[in-house]
């Protein structure tokens, strides 16, 4: 691991997740940079889906849980009392496993997150709706349906309105939760292209259990085990040079 | 070949067993709502939906009994309906599951298999005497309100349960609130089962009568009741009465017939009321 | 600041639900102890080997005033038990009927169709039994007006049906497909499979049905006060006229002297009912809830 790296944006450090006894993340210390695409991937039940829960702290939903360590977004705990989670969770968004669009329109999908963040004037919430369709590659086959229901729509097409959402809140930080586990290869595609372009104003983490995506569309590659960070470098290195014996044996296929 | 047969004919046999059981109950339910639908029928008139009963209650109408019915079914949704839809909300997105939740929610579903004549006893102690509310139509209504309690947190519940967990971590994600989440994104969608679960309670409070035999209902009243500590006349109390407590028991029959006319087309009523609403509820959504 | 002002308001709406969610229960366990309560001093008086034991109930009797209850749970008993009797068979057999025979939009139409029956009010049962079913009775019976036991069996058979039927139905349509087609790959009938296969695998639910309806009849008040007669007489037999624990209270709490020893021997009526109807229900949660668990 070299270099002239940019600037941090996520630092876990000694990050320690329970869910009641079970201890699910292991002291995981990692830095995600700012408006690069970082990869989580490992087997599941790796604890990957755990972390990225943590980062927007929507594992606080589910009873019985417990913190340790911490986690720094742009410098400050988000775990400090004094932090605003509701504002925490606009900043850093989030793209679920499964695409959950409300049900709703295509237009109330996206201008949900305006309105309960106070956005009231009509004029901007249009603007605010079609600049993130457009965002999120959608607007072409939408925007003569704005009214229909938003699961009129094709699954990636779901997936891409549910990007869409997350992106009108202006976060600075997009999570995705296996963003493609639940749609065809061609959807997915489009979702990863999305993803590359969307790393020019945002910082991106996904967690996959695909190699060959977080290959394609990572910068840089963390690989997660029994809750532990074994190994985390720039994607190319990982793939092709990777330090240590456990992560060889995942990324060849050895286990899986 | 000949074992296929027998399994045939033993078949046959038993489907055939199965298809009486239905038809029996159908012809049960036939029967009843034929009966009530011929004899009451004839009793049904304008005089009799909106006069008061005359020479002690051998002529004239239900009108008291209606309204009586009426504002008791109102006193029971005021107190049933808003505290139990909160109660629920409370228990399904507030609460944190633990052995107590747990424990309450069991309790609380039992609490609706409870008879409704110890219902009656209990408004007898608790609004009748200690409130000193004294027989009246809020004592009733209470009455039945308690009764419905259960029926509502739990329908209330059980619709809460059927919005996806998915609706609420969407809206968090987009840094809503909680209550903006219930609000905006799980109260929309489970209102219409709510509602339906809530009407199908009042439902069932509204033919009630061991809840309020001890607690307001009125033998007679020539007049409405004109405040909440008033007695009242109400239908299935009537009914009652006119069936069994009357001194001229055959001459009302008739009376007694339409009386059960009105109940249960009350009763039928909100009931597909209920189902309605759902219907259409539903639709607006989409 | 504005996380303050949301952070409190935050708070004061969920103070708002919990204070609901408190109040409902406060309310509803303030049944129980309120029913203790006032049931308790009846027993300063009554042995409650007397109130349990004792067959007669006579406590406005001008010598000494009697308060055995065993004649009215007799009564109950009899009365659930002859229900139970008519209504489990047949609402087995017509949930199998609409599980497993009936074509679906056939059973898209009867489903709601039963539903009816449960939506008829006890009082109109209770009079469909004074003028319907219990001359009809009296008729095959040859009995005087066929005001009796059978009469209050009847009609509470048909009151359990409805639960009887769509929880044993739900409980056979959550077998899974893969154990009855098994059955059939191996040359079972329907019949067979439905008897054999289904019927034992659905049995929890069954179970569970026959207790809540069994909970509701215990409980029943004005169909057993309309349409079993009252008499206060230990029953012998069906045909007998009987008085239940419900109609007891019924028929009496609306004469008797506030905080009397009878007054309060009525209370602890109640007690049993609740306390009875409260342990039958809650067995059937249990089954029911082990048996959907399982399922999931």
């Amino acid at each position: 691991m070299s270099d002239d790296r940019p600037a941090v944006k996520i630092k876990a450090e000694n990050l320690d997740f329970y869910y009641g006894p079970a201890r699910a993340l292991k002291g995981v210390t990692l830095a995600c940079f700012e408006k690069k695409v970082t990869a989580i991937i490992g087997p599941s039940g790796c604890g990957k889906s755990t972390f990225i829960r943590t980062i927007n702290r929507m594992n606080d939903v589910i009873p019985g849980t417990r913190v340790g360590g911490r986690v720094l977004l742009d410098g400050r705990d988000i775990f400090d009392p004094g932090v605003d989670v509701v504002e925490l969770r606009r900043r850093v968004g989030m793209v679920f496993q499964k695409p959950n669009p409300f049900p709703k329109s295509i237009y109330d999908n996206i201008a949900y997150g305006l309105r309960i963040n106070g956005m009231k004037d009509k004029r901007a919430i249009e603007a605010t709706v079609e600049r993130s369709l457009r965002g999120a590659a959608l607007w072409d086959e939408v925007k003569d349906r704005l009214d229909a229901s938003a699961f009129a729509l094709s699954g990636g097409q779901q997936q891409r309105l549910c990007i869409a959402r997350a992106l009108a809140v202006e976060p600075e930080v997009i999570l995705f939760d296996e963003p493609c586990s639940a749609i065809d290869p061609i959807a997915t595609a489009k979702i990863e292209d999305l993803i590359e372009r969307l790393k020019a104003d945002y910082t991106v983490v996904i967690v996959t259990h695909n190699m060959q995506q977080a290959a394609r569309v990572s910068d840089y590659t963390a690989f997660m085990m029994l809750g532990e960070l074994v190994e985390f470098d720039r994607t190319g290195t990982l793939f092709t040079a990777p330090a240590r014996k456990l992560t060889e044996d995942y990324i060849t296929g050895r286990f899986g | 070949m000949k074992t296929a047969a027998r399994k045939g004919l033993v078949q046959a046999l038993g489907f055939l067993g199965l298809r009486a059981a239905m038809g029996l109950v159908l012809a049960v339910l036939a029967l009843f709502l034929y009966d009530i639908g011929r004899k009451g029928g004839g009793a049904i008139s304008w005089e009799f939906l909106s006069q008061a009963p005359r020479r002690g209650m051998t002529e004239g109408g239900i009108f008291p009994a209606i309204v009586g019915t009426f504002l008791v079914t109102l006193i029971t949704a005021v107190l049933a309906v808003p505290l139990g839809m909160s109660a629920a909300i409370y228990l399904h997105e507030y609460a944190a599951p633990s052995r107590l939740t747990r424990l309450l929610r069991l309790s609380i579903r039992n609490l609706s298999g409870v008879p409704s004549i110890v219902y009656g006893l209990f408004g007898v102690i608790l609004f009748v005497n200690l409130m000193r509310l004294g027989t009246s139509i809020l004592a009733a209504g209470l009455t039945l309100g308690l009764m419905t309690l259960p029926w509502t947190i739990t329908a209330s519940e059980e619709a809460l349960k059927t919005i996806p967990l998915s609706y609420r971590e969407g809206a968090m994600a987009l840094g809503a609130t909680k209550w903006q989440t219930i609000r905006t994104n799980v109260l929309p969608y489970a209102v219409p089962g709510m509602l339906t679960g809530t009407v199908l309670g009042l439902a069932r409070a509204a033919g009630e009568t061991a809840p309020i035999l001890f607690t307001g209902a009125a033998f007679y009243l020539p007049f409405l009741p004109k405040s909440l500590s008033d007695q009242f006349m109400a239908l299935p109390y009537h009914l009652y009465i006119m069936a069994t407590q009357h001194h001229a028991i055959q001459q009302v029959r008739p009376l007694a017939y339409g009386t059960a006319l009105v109940l249960i087309a009350l009763v039928l009523g909100l009931n597909m009321g209920a189902v309605v609403l759902r219907y259409r509820l539903r639709r607006k959504q989409r | 600041m504005k996380k303050k002002r949301r952070d409190l308001e935050e708070a004061a709406i969920r103070a708002f639900f919990s204070a609901c969610g408190v109040l409902a229960v406060l309310a509803l366990a303030g049944i129980f102890l309120t029913l203790l309560v006032t049931a308790v001093p009846a027993f300063r008086e009554i042995k409650p080997a007397e109130f349990l034991l004792s067959k007669t109930w006579d406590p406005t009797s001008p010598e000494k005033a009697e308060y055995g209850i065993l004649s009215m749970v007799m009564s109950t008993l009899m009365v659930t038990g002859g229900a139970m009797l008519l209504a489990v068979p047949i609402g087995i057999a017509v949930a199998a009927y609409l599980s497993d025979v009936a074509h679906w939009r056939v059973r898209e139409i009867l489903k709601p169709v039963v539903e009816i029956l449960a939506g008829i009010p006890s009082v109109v049962i209770g009079f469909l039994g004074l003028v319907l079913v219990g001359p009809a009775l009296a008729k095959v019976f040859h009995t005087g007006n066929g005001l009796n036991a059978v009469n209050g069996s009847v009609l509470l058979a048909i009151m359990a049906l409805p639960t009887i039927i769509s929880i044993s139905e739900d409980s056979l349509n959550a077998v899974p497909r893969a154990i009855s087609e098994a059955s059939l790959a191996l040359g079972g009938s329907r019949w067979q499979t439905l008897l054999r296969v289904k019927l034992p695998a659905g049995l929890s639910g069954v179970i569970a049905a026959t207790m809540l309806g069994m909970g509701r009849a215990i409980g029943e008040t004005m169909t057993v006060l309309m349409a079993t007669g009252n008499a206060r007489a230990f029953p012998h037999g069906l045909l007998d006229s009987v008085r239940t624990m419900t109609s007891g209270i019924a028929i009496e709490l609306g004469e008797v002297p506030y905080y009397t020893t009878h007054y309060y021997a009525l209370f602890a009526i109640g007690l049993v009912l609740f306390v009875i109807t409260f342990a039958v229900n809650l067995v059937a949660d249990v089954v029911l809830r082990r048996y959907q668990e399982r399922e999931q």
